[in-house]
This record gives structure tokens, sequence and C-alpha cells, in this order.
């Protein structure tokens, strides 16, 4: 931890950079985001198994670029987002600088683009175990038994939104959802507006959602919604041999036409 | 009206859920649904989840709903023709093992829905509710109930109140008319005496742990202090958890839908910590960024509400902080607006 600490101080005082998003010891058993400006916020730096959040999608709010220069303590699911990020122009390389934590305690200072990836490539960034258990569940179910399932789930979603909130791929300044003229989605929290809401982020999110999994642990209501776009992971990587986070000049694959592009999926 | 103090045995408590339903009334009870315990009809006292530290939402459904209709209308060449919601056909419900500050949000509801113009959505369903809370045995470090003037047997908003008081008995507190009346379905159940009885040996112990009117005070005084505003809430995401699960939370929302021949208009829950909901049509946002929404939200319930309708705006029941996707965490935010020098 000390090392952390120092690091980060150092990084400030020598200008580095003005704000440093890392974790903080939360309520109860909980950690979180900690935004450090000083020395004084630097001494409550932790890092230790439990820093699970994927800290990349503060690096996009507003209140908090307006500080300047960022640095970030990124797990893999914030590696990946920042390079996602980087190809959608969201953010340039330079512009961040990038610590992450390995197990032993020691860190990798990433100053550009190419360094994550090629970090990446040699990482583990699958789904989790229990998680592709239960997309191997639902694949393996009917589509009415499916269709069951997930209308099962959104009978609890209140709209809360915490999910679009938390997920660093959800940045859009309007989202579909807000869009009132015309108004694509119901703004009512009833069967109908949960599952138009609902498929329609899965829809926004194929191809671009880095797995990290904000959007389910967020949710209140306690939905696996990360499992709608963690199961168009692999069918886009099959037609298109995409997968989102990995490289940050990728093209989006739903968004770029090649002549070879497979079209057995049009119906 | 005087209360009234009677002892319930706990295995007579299906009887209560049977003349519940035989006299038609829908009781709506906690239930597990995995992880999350919502506040659900129920048929048998076998589906109510009553060892739950407390609901995952608030019980402010049963009276202001996520979704709710308040009017139906037809469109032809002639115009628009309005079909009012029906005020009067409200069932009677019983809200059964809700929490004290289940019961005490629903004061500060009247208060906001009891204002000029009357919310008659909201007023004549709540008139139709009839609260029975079980006061708390236990809390957690969420919990602040004291620090607002509540507390785990507060009896506030409750129309019956029940404490265990041992393995097999419950204390019944008899509040309210309304609990006289219902508690009438099942007097034959509660023949012995309760007096004397102090319950407070059987609740949770909740510390104070700041003073509430120091903290309204210096909230009121800090609206342009927009280095505490921020600092509280960079890590905040902008979402509609902490209001939807919040017991007093009461802005809302209009929608209608409609097609060429009919529509509904729906009321719908909203939130002050959503970018939209100040949005206006020319672009301009007065509630430019997160730290204006969440002040909004803490001077809404500590300066605002105080100021004009004579109450706090919160029960210290902790939901927004549980639920909250980065923690923020209610009751250490207004400790430290407490410690403000
Ligand atoms: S976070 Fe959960 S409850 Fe809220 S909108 Fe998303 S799915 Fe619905
Ligand atoms: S959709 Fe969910 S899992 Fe995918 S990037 Fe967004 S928050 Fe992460
Ligand atoms: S603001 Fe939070 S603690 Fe207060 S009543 Fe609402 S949900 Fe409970
Ligand atoms: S305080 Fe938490 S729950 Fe409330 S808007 Fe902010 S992030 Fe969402």
């Amino acid at each position: 931890m000390s090392e952390l600490i120092k690091k980060v101080t150092a990084l400030l005082s020598d200008k580095t950079i003005n704000l440093f998003i890392g974790y903080e010891k939360g309520s109860a058993d909980r950690v979180r985001a900690l935004f450090v400006r000083n020395e004084e916020q630097a001494n409550k730096l932790v890092y230790d198994a439990s820093c699970t959040q994927n800290l990349a999608g503060y690096l996009l709010k507003h209140e908090v670029k307006r500080f300047g220069k960022l640095g970030i303590l990124a797990n893999v699911a914030a590696l990946r987002s920042i390079l996602q990020l980087a190809s959608e122009f969201q953010i340039k390389d330079g512009e961040v600088y990038v610590l992450f934590a390995n197990r032993d305690g020691s860190f990798v200072e990433f100053t550009d683009f190419h360094s994550i990836e090629a970090f990446l490539e040699t990482t583990d960034t699958g789904i989790k175990a229990e998680e592709q258990e239960m997309i191997a569940r639902l694949e393996a179910m009917s589509n009415n038994e499916r269709w069951l399932f997930w209308n099962k789930e959104f009978e609890k979603c209140i709209k809360c939104y915490a999910c679009r909130a938390a997920c660093p791929m959800c940045y859009c300044h309007r989202c579909t959802t807000d869009v009132n003229q015309p108004q694509w989605i119901p703004v009512a929290s009833h069967e109908r507006g949960n599952l138009d809401y609902h498929l329609m982020r899965a829809m926004h999110l194929a191809g671009r959602c880095v797995n990290c999994g904000e959007c389910a642990t967020a949710c209140p209501m306690d939905i696996p919604l990360n499992l709608l776009t963690y199961q168009l992971i692999n069918p886009i990587k099959e037609i298109f041999g995409a997968t989102a986070g990995m490289k940050s000049d990728a093209m989006y694959a739903l968004s770029t036409y090649k002549p070879d592009d497979k079209e057995n999926f049009i119906i | 009206m005087e209360k009234e103090l009677k002892i319930l045995k706990y295995s007579d408590l299906p009887k209560l859920i049977e003349r519940f339903r035989s006299q038609g009334f829908p009781v709506l009870a906690p239930i597990r649904k995995g992880k999350v315990i919502e506040i659900e009809q129920v048929q048998t006292i076998d589906e109510i989840a009553l060892d739950v530290l407390l609901s995952t939402q608030s019980a402010k459904k049963a009276a202001f709903p996520k979704v709710e209709k308040v009017l139906g209308y037809t469109l032809d060449k002639s115009g628009v023709k309005q079909q009012p919601v029906d005020l009067g056909a409200f069932q009677e419900t019983v809200l059964f093992g809700v929490r004290p500050c289940d019961a005490s949000g629903f004061k500060s509801l009247d208060a906001i829905f009891g204002e000029e113009p009357k919310d008659q959505f909201y007023l004549q369903k709540k008139a139709k509710a009839t609260i029975i809370s079980f006061s708390c045995p236990v809390a957690d470090e969420y919990c602040f109930c004291t620090s607002v003037g509540g507390g785990p047997g507060n009896a506030t908003g409750s129309d019956l109140q029940f404490t265990g008081i041992s393995k097999d008995e419950i204390l019944v507190e008899i509040l309210t008319e309304k609990g006289a009346k219902l508690s009438a379905l099942f007097a034959d159940l509660l023949s012995v005496d309760g007096n004397g009885i102090d319950k407070s040996k059987f609740l949770a112990d909740v510390k104070v742990v700041f003073d509430m009117d120091g903290v309204v005070e210096k909230t009121t005084a800090s609206f342009n202090n927009a280095a505490l505003w921020l600092d509280q809430s960079l890590r905040c995401i902008g979402c509609g958890a902490c209001a939807f699960v919040c017991p007093t939370c009461a802005c809302f929302d209009f929608q209608d839908e409609q097609n060429t021949k009919k529509g509904v208009r729906l009321r719908l829950w909203d939130s002050c910590g959503f970018s939209l909901f100040t949005l206006h049509t020319s672009g301009h946002n007065p509630r430019e960024v997160q730290s204006q929404r969440w002040r909004q939200r803490i001077m809404h319930k500590f300066a605002y509400m105080p100021e004009q309708l004579h109450v706090v705006g919160c029960e210290g029941c902790g939901r927004c902080s549980r639920a909250c996707p980065v923690d923020m965490n209610i009751k250490e935010h207004l400790t430290s607006i407490g410690v403000i020098v």
C-alpha cells in the first residue's frame, strides 16, 4: 500500500497528474472510489482483491475531468474500458496516466495505449466461470424458457438506470432512452418499458461490452443483466472476429462495413 | 386515541393473514426474491420474510407506485374524451411486517402529497391502507433512524405495531382508529393484556450519530458551499437508485402513452439524481453537474422540507446507502455536515 501512496503522492507533487482515481475503504466491507488530489487523501488509498469496481467510467465524468490530467488505478476491466473508449475517440493517447496493480503488490505503469494492448494480450480477460455457467444455462434454454427467464428478471426492474450510469460504455450525452422526439423507449417501468430498455441497451453494447460486470453489480434489484451483453460477445467475435477493449484503434464491428463480412445472420 | 397494549401468539400469525384475506383485503408484506427483499402481495404467512432487516425498496409503493395510471382518454374526430380514474375504487389494503421507518416515511409523503392541491391518487390509496409495522430487533451500520427523530420502536405512522417479546409472544400496540378496526378482526386472539411491558428491551440499539437540528441548520446554510457538495459527490454516478428505494422521495414525472384512438396518462417515479430531471427544452440545465444534484437531494430533505412542511424528509433507514452502487453513505455525509464549523 505504502508504495501506491508514495507513487501517487509523487505523481501529484511533480504535476504529472492533478487527480488520481483509486479506492478507499467504504461502508461495511465495501471499498469505493477515491479521488486523490493531495497527500492527505493519498493516505486513504487501499488496494486488495475486493477492489473490483471498474473505475474507468469516471474518466469521462465532467466534474472529474475538470481537475485536469487524470491518473487511474485500473484493473483488467478498466484497462479494457480505456482501450474501448479510446477506439471510440473518448480518450486520447497519453491523456491518462494508468497504473495496474499486480497480485504481488508491484505496479505496472502505462503511459500509452500500445503498452496496455501488449499487456492485455497475455492477460486473462475472459468471463468468470460462474458467469460462463449461467450463459451456458441460458443458451440451453428454449426460446420460450429464456423469454420467461428474462421477463421474470425484468419484472423486478425499477428503471433507476444504475446499470447505465455504472457502465463505462454508457456515456452517451443523450441516451436513446432519454430521447422523446420520437419516444423510442417507453419511459414507464412497466413490462414493455423495461423490456424495450434492456433490449435497446444490450444492442447498443453488443461488441462494446468489456465484461466488467459493473451493470449487474450496480443493480439494486439484483438483476443479472450483464448476461445479456455477455451473450453477445461470442457471436460478435465469431461473425466479425472482434473483441471489445483489446485495441485502441479498433473499428467497431457493428458500424464498419467490410466486403468480406459474413451475412449469414440476415434472415 | 389512547393506545392499547395486547399480547398475540406468534403461532396465531397465520390466522391474521387468513382473516385479512377472507375480508378480501390484499396483504402486502416483505418477501424474498434472491438477494432482494420486495414488498408484494402475499396469500399466506409462509411467503412473508419476517426475519429480514428490512426490504430493499420501501413500502411507499402501496400508495405511490412506480407506475400509476392517472387518466385514460379516447381520441376521435370530435376531440378528446377523458376517462378519469375512479378514486373511490382503491381497495382496503393491509401493509404487514414493514418497518417503523416505512411507516414514518408515509408521514413525509402525507405532508408532500397533502399540500394544496391535494394529491388524491396518493391520499385515497393511503387512506385505505392499514399499516402493521414490526419493530426492529436488529439494525445494521447503515441505520440511523434515532438521529432523525425515529427509532427501532417508533410508532409514528403505524396503525398497529408488533414487537417480538419472546420466542412465542408479540406485544401488539393498537395505535389508531384504523388499527383498532383492523384488530377487531382478531380480537379473540388478543385476550391477554400487554400493559406494563417495556418494549424498549426488545429493540435494536441504534446510536445517535448526529444532532438533527444542527444538521438542518448547517445544511440550510451550505447552499453555496460548492466544495462540500463536490467533495461528497465526486463518486456519485447520477442514477435513481437512492430515490427509488427511499420511503420519502416523492418526485414524479408524467408520460402519455397513446395510439391514434386512445391513451393513458401515467405518473412515474423520477429522481433529482438524473441529469434529465431539470433539463429545459432550451437545452439549458440549471443543475448542470452532479454535485448540484446531490446538493438538491440533501437540501430537499434537510432544508426545504423542514422549512416548508415542518418535517425532515429522511427516516434514517439507510436504504439509499445500501442501494447506492458507489457507496454514497448518507449517514456518513450527514455526520460530516453536522460537524462543519
Ligand atoms: S440497475 Fe437494475 S433496477 Fe435499475 S434500471 Fe438497471 S436493471 Fe433496472
Ligand atoms: S454492459 Fe455491463 S459488463 Fe458490459 S461494459 Fe457495461 S457495465 Fe461492463
Ligand atoms: S434518504 Fe436514505 S436514509 Fe433517508 S429515508 Fe431516504 S432512503 Fe432512508
Ligand atoms: S448517491 Fe448513489 S444511488 Fe444516488 S444518484 Fe448517486 S450514485 Fe446513484
